[in-house]
């Protein structure tokens, strides 16, 4: 049944695949700067799109520990592709932004502070464990005692269109993360996409408002089983699996266990792992001084545990071995996060794992550190 | 500060004059800069030419001759705070090619008369002659790197200069990593980052002009690289490349020759 009234929030629809573009003018029209996966200098980024045509379809990503291939099938699907080295950080929480700007006139300095400005972005094809992850830089940039301009002038006007995983990467372990592949989080809309359809679970007001006036028909139990019977699949096709029933104490109570150190022989301390991860949120801030020294503009910049001045204070380099640094890092991820914040810092997207140029594997490490305490 | 506008000297030894020529690049801050120091000897600015000793002086390019070793320490004497500006001056930079091989041999097979040459047998850094104040890597340099040193030593504070790889670099500008992407070798993870990711950036990966980091692993990285090698020895290659006499590219390469004899 056609029907072009609003559709109920909670409910499922079924669009044809070409109504996307509809839904993509009617997202435009409304504002929104859209970004979504898109294939550019033979690679996968995030970055603006129009049209569904825009999307990687015909594309897959081939990954493995250290290794990314992007790979073209010709398959005929849209949302297909497992993302890549970029995740939605970059926008809610940009690599680098000014905080303010000092300057001295006749013996006192004033200080001038942005109003922190963003585009309402509408970003297309977020997966359950991007989703999770966006939630958890949620609980470190928007606290009750303290939220974060920057990242709240962003994150407040985003729409979310996420997207649920029917062929995940070797490197994937969102299923034991409880992450996904099925979209968990809050979205404006949640989309399946079948061979013919795409469904799309309404998820906000906002979701709701952006399919009315569109064509669109209440999705059967046949098309809501299919989609069923591939997320079931996906999450058995999972490549990777993460145990944390043992965790954090696995890690707190064994800081000082040899294999800290074997990894340490292997981690190039590169940061890498740390910069495409989507939950880390560690910065700078950087000064930059005029000659005449009148005036000066604070930046902040994505910093990393693993940078050797990251640790510096007073006295020393409280991690002054990579080791030290790389223990740091999980040891936060899937330990005192969880202290820190009731989650996990990892939701199991397996970045960490593919853009790892030693191609260590945090899935195998944690494995590797339990059978050694047995 | 000092009451006086501090003195500025701009030398040149082995080198190509491209790290002078990122100061003279500086186009929108040419004047402040001129504005806040005194330019008292620069000659690829100017002519004039007035006797130290200077506040700051800036030495470009590496020692390859008897008469710079003289000259250098001459300039360190002359000198409040010296400064080594860029690759050649920090590490030999590309002419310390020499070193790996016979230099002797080289000056036969180049010149028709090397018996007119004055030469060293290496090709080295400023600091292995005299003590430096502080290093500025790359080939050439950052212009802004540069800026940042004399502001802070106009304003009395430590220059802000990255610790840190290349790597950051990339991710901050959302460059995909040519490494992992594209199987291409890349020394990025062990090179101090500077230059803003210019290599990665463009698909090819970092040669490491701007040295070392002081704190990677390159036992490891090496590990990577023999892997991806597309050409028998590009890995000791890509460590002897323009700051392949830097101790930490040099004993690295050194090693995997030995190995493979």
């Amino acid at each position: 049944m056609q029907s072009d009234r609003s559709p109920e929030i909670g409910s499922t629809v079924a669009i044809q695949k070409n109504v996307f573009n509809s839904l993509l003018s009617k997202l435009k029209e409304q504002g929104y700067e859209i970004v979504g996966p898109h294939v550019e200098n033979e690679t996968l980024v995030y970055a603006p799109i129009a049209k569904l045509e825009d999307l990687p379809r015909g594309f897959v990503t081939e990954q493995e520990a250290g290794s990314f291939r992007l790979v073209y099938t010709g398959h005929t699907r849209y949302f297909d592709i497992i993302p890549g080295a970029q995740s939605w950080k970059q926008y809610l929480f940009p690599s680098r932004a000014e905080l303010f700007t000092l300057r001295k006139a006749d013996g006192t300095w004033n200080m001038e502070t942005p109003r922190p400005t963003a585009p309402a972005y509408a970003f297309i094809g977020v997966r359950g464990c991007e989703l999770a992850a966006i939630q958890i830089q949620d609980n470190a940039f928007l606290r009750g005692d303290f939220t974060d301009p920057i990242y709240r002038a962003a994150r407040e006007k985003a729409f979310i269109l996420a997207v649920n995983c029917l062929h995940p990467a070797s490197t994937c372990f969102c299923a034991s993360m409880g992450t996904g592949p099925r979209v968990e989080g809050d979205a404006d809309l949640t989309l399946t996409e079948l061979e013919d359809v795409f469904l799309l679970n309404v998820g906000s007001e906002l979701g709701r408002n952006i399919l009315s006036g569109l064509p669109f028909e209440s999705a059967s139990a046949f098309v809501l089983n299919a989609a069923n019977r591939g997320l079931e699949r996906a999450a058995q096709q999972m490549g990777r699996s993460m145990d944390t029933s043992d965790l954090p104490d696995l890690i707190l109570n064994n800081l000082d266990h040899v294999h800290w150190r074997e990894i340490g022989e292997r981690c190039l301390s590169c940061a890498n792992c740390t910069q495409v991860c989507p939950t880390c949120f560690c910065w700078d801030a950087t000064d930059t001084l005029s000659l005449d020294g009148n005036q000066t503009r604070r930046e902040r910049v994505w910093d990393s545990c693993f940078n050797p001045g990251y640790s510096y204070q007073a006295g020393g380099n409280t991690r002054p071995t990579i080791h030290s640094r790389y223990r740091q890092w999980m040891s936060h991820k899937l330990g005192t996060w969880k202290v820190q914040y009731g989650t996990f810092g990892c939701t199991g997207c397996g970045r960490c794992i593919t853009w790892c140029p030693a191609a260590i594997d945090i899935t195998v490490e944690i494995a590797n550190l339990r059978k050694e305490i047995r | 500060m000092s009451p006086h506008k501090p003195t500025l000297a701009v030398y040149k030894f082995s080198s190509c004059d491209g790290c002078q020529l990122s100061i003279l690049n500086m186009e929108d801050e040419l004047l402040d800069l001129a504005g806040a120091l005194d330019i008292a000897y620069f000659l690829e600015a100017t002519r004039a030419e007035r006797p130290g000793p200077y506040d700051i002086a800036i030495v470009e390019g590496s020692i390859t001759t008897p008469h710079e070793v003289e000259r250098i320490k001459e300039i360190r004497r002359q000198a409040k705070v010296l400064i080594a500006l860029g690759t050649c001056a920090t590490s030999g930079g590309i002419q310390a090619l020499r070193n790996f091989t016979d230099a002797k041999a080289l000056a036969n097979t180049v010149y028709d008369h090397p018996e007119y040459l004055h030469y060293l047998d290496t090709a080295t850094a400023i600091a292995e002659h005299v003590a430096v104040d502080l290093e500025l890597w790359g080939c050439p340099v950052n212009k802004g790197q540069v800026l940042e040193v004399i502001s802070a030593l106009l304003n009395n504070r430590r220059p802000n200069l990255p610790a840190y790889s290349v790597c950051l670099e990339c991710k901050r500008r959302g460059t995909i990593c040519v490494l992992v992407d594209k199987g291409i070798p890349c020394i990025g993870p062990a090179t101090q980052a500077g230059c803003g990711a210019i290599c990665p950036t463009s698909g090819r990966g970092c040669y490491g002009c701007f040295g070392p980091t002081r704190s990677t692993n390159l036992d490891s990285l090496t590990n990577i690289l023999t892997k991806l090698e597309r050409t028998p020895g590009e890995t000791v290659r890509l460590y002897r490349g323009i700051s392949g006499y830097a101790p930490a590219f040099r004993e690295i390469a050194d090693e995997l020759l030995k190995e493979a004899k």
